[in-house]
């Protein structure tokens, strides 16, 4: 957990963050209905810490912009991310953490699922399970300690 | 099955929170509801409008998950993820909380009122089921503590005529409960949905039982009395699968309805939409076949968690929904 004298991955690979999105004119014409896409929503989550490293969620290769799939019209987001070990205590944090930051940044209309991607975590189902299970999603954030844990990962670092 | 289910009205119950859950007063003349916002409403009609009558409001620390009334209409109970549960007593328009039953060690899920009024049942994340008895001085002791689920228990819903109840579970089964010998034994274990349990509602027969579940199916599933003497005590009837609903629901089923007036059976699902089944005439009790006959997709504009239908008048159905509002429809069986 956050603080613990052991750190489960100590030597992790660190990848190379990805630029700003390029803007198009497109993007800038305000006549046009601008739908929320991929790079958007990856945008919206990939600065998250991991709670254990001073890396973000991208630099750690949590979360890539493949695995981030958005459809406007119909309302749904969904984001598959890749614990860095197989074991890793924290997938389900990580989980919620990322699921968080969408069901406040997006609007209410969204229907937000986050999963591991697949083969990729010893508990995966249980895991995904977890997630998905909106009463005990809402139960965990009325836990004051684990709201102030997923706001640390959520904050943004100087 | 185009205008099957019109809108009467939409009202908000729970500004900027979730509306969980909704209950009718056995007359039918007051609905409770309770949310993400710790408060439970009373709402009567006045005029031809839904009015709010009560707040609830100083009872519980968290979420108000559900509510029930009990068969005499004159207390509510609800369930909060504080770990508690409330007993509120009805006095004219007011009601004050007469007891808090605590004992549970995480969220309380679920609270139902057995059809004789003296026995309570509540469930929770801390995988118990308790039953509760009610004695003359309204004093509520716990009877028993049934551990039979492994995981988070979802609801509880009793028998409409038997002192037998059911509850339902993340551990993906709905267990049936009845006493014996001054304690609750577990006397059925339905295996079949490959995911949360998320609801279960028994018809008016209290024969079958439809149950709800993340894995976006309804399964009906029928007593089998074996009418077996063994060893001079009777063996438990056991219940089969004998109809699954796969493919109409393309997200988590929350919740499910059964009309003791019509025989319809109404969803409350993951993906904003209402649905209406009816069992198709003549089919085999043993093998029946249900049709859609009703589907409002856009019913909320977020997920739905709860459908109830009216107890006294035909096809009058509430719903509430994740966006804090709660709908009234009129349910228009087909000829």
């Amino acid at each position: 957990m956050v603080g613990g004298s052991q750190l489960e991955n100590a030597n992790p690979l660190i990848y190379q963050r990805s630029g700003e999105r390029q803007v198009t004119a497109r993007d800038e014409d305000e006549e046009l209905h601008d739908k929320i896409d991929d790079r958007e929503i990856f945008d919206l989550i990939r600065s998250i810490n991991d709670p254990e490293h001073p890396l973000s969620l991208e630099e750690l290769n949590v979360l890539e912009e493949i695995r981030v799939k958005a459809d406007d019209d119909e309302s749904t987001v969904s984001v598959e991310f890749t614990p860095t070990i197989p074991h890793c205590s924290m997938a389900t944090l990580i989980g919620l953490s990322i699921k968080v930051k969408l069901l406040r940044s997006l609007p209410e209309r969204f229907k937000v699922d986050v999963h591991i991607t697949p083969g990729t975590h010893a508990s995966e189902h249980a895991v995904n399970k977890q997630l998905a299970d909106k009463e005990r999603v809402a139960a965990a954030l009325e836990n004051s300690h684990l709201l102030e844990v997923v706001n640390q990962c959520l904050s943004a670092r100087s | 099955m185009k205008d099957a289910l019109t809108l009467l009205t939409q009202v908000t119950a729970h500004p900027d929170s979730r509306c969980w859950f909704l209950a009718w007063n056995p007359s039918g003349t007051l609905l409770a509801s309770c949310g993400g916002d710790k408060i439970i409403r009373i709402w009567g009609k006045e005029d031809g409008t839904w009015v709010c009558k009560s707040v609830l409001g100083d009872g519980h620390q968290r979420t108000v998950r559900k509510v029930a009334w009990s068969p005499c209409g004159n207390y509510l109970a609800s369930a909060s993820f504080d770990a508690t549960t409330c007993i509120w007593m009805k006095k004219k328009e007011e009601f004050e909380v007469v007891t808090t039953l605590e004992g549970h060690e995480n969220e309380v899920k679920s609270v139902a009122w057995a059809p004789s009024g003296n026995l309570l049942a509540t469930c929770s994340r801390d995988k118990s089921v308790w039953v509760w008895e009610v004695d003359e001085e309204e004093e509520y002791e716990c009877v028993s503590v049934l551990n039979s689920h492994t995981q988070d228990v979802k609801h509880v819903v009793w028998h409409p005529h038997q002192e037998l109840f059911a509850s339902a579970s993340y551990d993906d089964t709905v267990k049936l409960y009845r006493e014996e010998e001054d304690d609750w034994v577990c006397c059925a274990t339905l295996e079949g949905h490959t995911s949360t349990v998320w609801s279960l509602t028994f018809d008016q027969s209290g024969e079958q039982l439809a149950t709800c579940s993340d894995d976006k199916t309804l399964r009906i599933w029928r007593q089998i009395k074996t009418g077996e003497e063994q060893g001079g005590s009777k063996k438990d009837p056991s219940w089969k699968c004998v109809c699954t609903l796969t493919g109409y629901h393309t997200r988590t089923v929350y919740d499910v309805s059964w009309s003791h007036l019509t025989g319809s059976l109404a969803t409350a699902c993951g993906d904003n939409a209402i649905r209406i089944f009816e069992e198709d005439p003549g089919s085999d009790p043993m093998q029946p076949t249900f049709s859609l006959t009703a589907h409002m997709p856009r019913a909320h504009t977020q997920d739905v968690n709860c459908v109830a239908w009216h107890p006294k008048e035909p096809g009058l159905l509430a719903s509430c929904s994740d966006e804090g509002d709660m709908a009234f429809w009129q349910y228009q069986r087909p000829e």
